[in-house]
């Protein structure tokens, strides 16, 4: 049986000017998957997700975000997709409520739909007593699972996370993964990049991209036995590098 | 409009809770407008003064009397040689000295003349020729009733001069529309950029950006509680000037409320282009401080008249907005000008606001578009 796609990439190719960002990328998602996409800086993969998030327009190629077409209607996109960056991106001088409310806001719902579900999430992250509480007040830690909590506060079909663990501690990671365990049951799709390695192994399926080209893509198991690798960092190193150092 | 209206209640959260800026929207304004309008003076109040009096006679005692009774002056020292009046000045209590002649009533009655030196203190060019212009014109108005008394003869031309508009020649009359001027354009810009700036810097608004909100829901979500503000400031101003220094409203209040929004738009456009130039608020404030507040203050005609500048700083005056609000003002707070008196430099600061606002909504765009490629 075919598996649900959320996300439809054929042939993607973004240019500026004389470079190539994203030189023909073809990958499908699938619904409540978690995809990693993986690659060193300058590989291509923040350009691949802008033009996903309907920030930025493909040079040509296919390409389908939810059913929409983001060369056509990126605006769209946007009311379905959830979005957190590794920049922490709750407002610091509002409580936890005010954010919860402002982000409910901005993605269309109405008072009378945030606040049983702000007071359900709060309930379920045991936030109650932090409700009313300045961000600014908050450990890094909560205001990173606030933050992702924000992000599909408003139940999108999938959420975009932008190397969202960085600058947080094991401990913190380990509990932020198990958020993202539970929103992909809830059928949202996660879609994340990460420097760490290791967070690859958490993935449903990973893609490694180095010069604007997916040079990998399966599960992370399949890829070790593929290439013979013990772990994804070798991986990483393995297929990923030396490409790089070759220009 | 429900995702633009959590927006807007946003922004107001976030100038409601923050002190600072507070201090900045309310604070500033009604300092300036009293340090303006009691510090800096441009009319003459109790200069202190010190009289040599050679002739101890009935003139000079008149004289010095009359001198006294203005409320310009006050005798802070009676001097008894010409060797003290280096002192009296060093101690720099006084503005001036006034020198009888010995015998003047005398030679007034003898020869039909006689004169008194005035000395003043040219380390302030400003109040010297402020106060020898006052007490040359005391004297002149005394010598004139003595010219009738004696002689009974007509005087020859006695000039009779009247300010319109101004009759006191209060200095708040100019001061109030400037600060009106300046405290508007500073907030105005100084405001949206830095918290436009601010969402960039602390990446917020690469969320807003991915959110379903239009980028232009963004920009004016920003700036329209400090279009608000302002109007509040403006009315809490008027009231100031109104109660604080008696300076009423002459024109109509609606039309001033109008010019002032209109102004406003453009401070905020001004704002906005800003924030596109730069994502560092120190440079914002940086670039809204010393672009908006030296030229407003200098060339804006607010304290300094253009007539008197070299005609270049005059064509460069005609690109700030500024002055061409302070004219618009001023006409109608003190001059009480309706619309058709003004409409020239209300076309201007429109068409000015109209092309500020096109060039920043671009230059926002294309920001946008390059930033985190």
């Amino acid at each position: 049986m075919e598996r649900e796609k959320v996300i439809e990439v054929k042939d993607l190719v973004k240019r500026f000017g004389a470079f190539t960002a994203n030189n023909r990328l073809t990958f499908d998602v699938y619904r409540g998957e978690i995809f990693g996409f993986l690659g060193a800086n300058g590989a291509g993969k923040t350009t691949a997700m802008r033009i996903l998030c309907g920030l930025s327009r493909p040079t040509s190629g296919r390409v389908l975000v939810a059913g929409i077409d983001a060369s056509r209607r990126p605006e769209e996109i946007k009311k379905r997709i959830g979005y957190m960056s590794q920049r922490f991106s709750l407002y610091e001088d509002l409580t936890v409520r005010e954010n919860i409310e402002l982000y409910g806001g901005i993605y269309g719902m109405s008072m009378k739909e945030i606040v049983p579900r702000r007071e359900a999430l709060l309930e379920r992250l045991s936030f109650t007593s932090y409700g009313d509480m300045l961000i600014r007040a908050l450990p890094l830690g909560l205001k990173q699972k606030l933050a992702f909590a924000v992000a599909v506060f408003h139940d999108p079909e999938i959420v975009f996370l932008d190397e969202p663990t960085s600058g947080v501690d094991p401990v913190t990671r380990r509990q932020f993964w198990e958020m993202i365990y539970e929103t992909a049951s809830r059928g949202i799709t996660v879609f994340v990049t990460t420097h760490y390695m290791d967070e690859a192994n958490y993935c449903d399926r990973i893609t490694i991209m180095s010069e604007g080209r997916i040079v990998a893509l399966d599960s992370p198991s399949a890829l070790l036995r593929q290439y013979g690798t013990a772990s994804v960092e070798d991986l990483f190193v393995k297929i990923a590098r030396p490409q790089k150092n070759t220009v | 409009m429900k995702r633009f209206m959590a927006f807007v209640r946003k922004e107001f959260l976030h100038i409601f809770r923050d002190f600072r800026t507070l201090i900045i929207l309310f604070g500033i304004p009604a300092a300036q407008i009293l340090i303006f309008g009691y510090a800096v003076r441009t009319d003459l109040k109790d200069a202190g003064i010190a009289v040599l009096d050679n002739a101890g006679d009935g003139v000079s005692k008149e004289l010095t009397q009359k001198i006294e009774a203005s409320e310009f002056f006050y005798v802070k020292k009676h001097l008894n040689s010409y060797e003290e009046i280096d002192e009296a000045f060093r101690q720099g209590e006084i503005k001036a000295v006034i020198i009888f002649p010995g015998q003047i009533a005398a030679s007034v009655a003898r020869e039909g003349s006689a004169t008194v030196s005035i000395i003043a203190d040219g380390s302030e060019p400003n109040t010297a020729s402020l106060v020898t212009g006052y007490i040359t014109g005391i004297v002149s108005d005394y010598s004139s009733s003595l010219t009738s008394a004696v002689t009974s003869s007509l005087p020859l031309i006695v000039p009779e001069v009247r300010m319109y508009f101004n009759p006191g020649l209060e200095s708040h009359f100019m001061f109030i529309p400037g600060v009106i001027t300046l405290i508007l354009i500073l907030i105005c810009a100084l405001m949206t950029s830095v918290t436009i700036v601010r969402e960039k810097e602390y990446g917020t608004m690469e969320v807003l950006l991915v959110s379903p909100l239009k980028p232009w829901q963004i920009i004016v979500g920003k700036v329209t509680p400090y279009f608000f503000l302002s109007l509040v400031n403006v009315i809490v101003i008027l009231l100031m000037a109104w109660f604080v220094f008696g300076l009423p409203v002459r024109g109509s209040i609606p039309l001033l409320i109008a010019e002032c929004m209109l102004y406003i738009l453009l401070g905020l456009a001004i704002g906005i282009l800003v924030s596109a130039s730069t994502s560092k608020m120190e440079n914002a404030i940086f670039i809204s401080f010393l672009a908006l507040m030296l030229p407003t203050l200098l060339l804006s005609g607010f304290i300094f008249p253009i007539e008197n500048m070299p005609v270049i700083y005059d064509y460069v005056s005609m690109i700030l907005p500024p002055r061409w609000f302070v004219e618009i003002i001023r006409a109608i707070m003190i001059k009480g000008a309706g619309f058709a008196y003004i409409w020239k430099e209300t076309a201007i600061l429109a068409g000015m606001t109209l092309l500020l606002m096109v060039i920043s909504s671009r230059r926002f765009k294309t920001r946008l578009e390059e930033e985190g490629k």
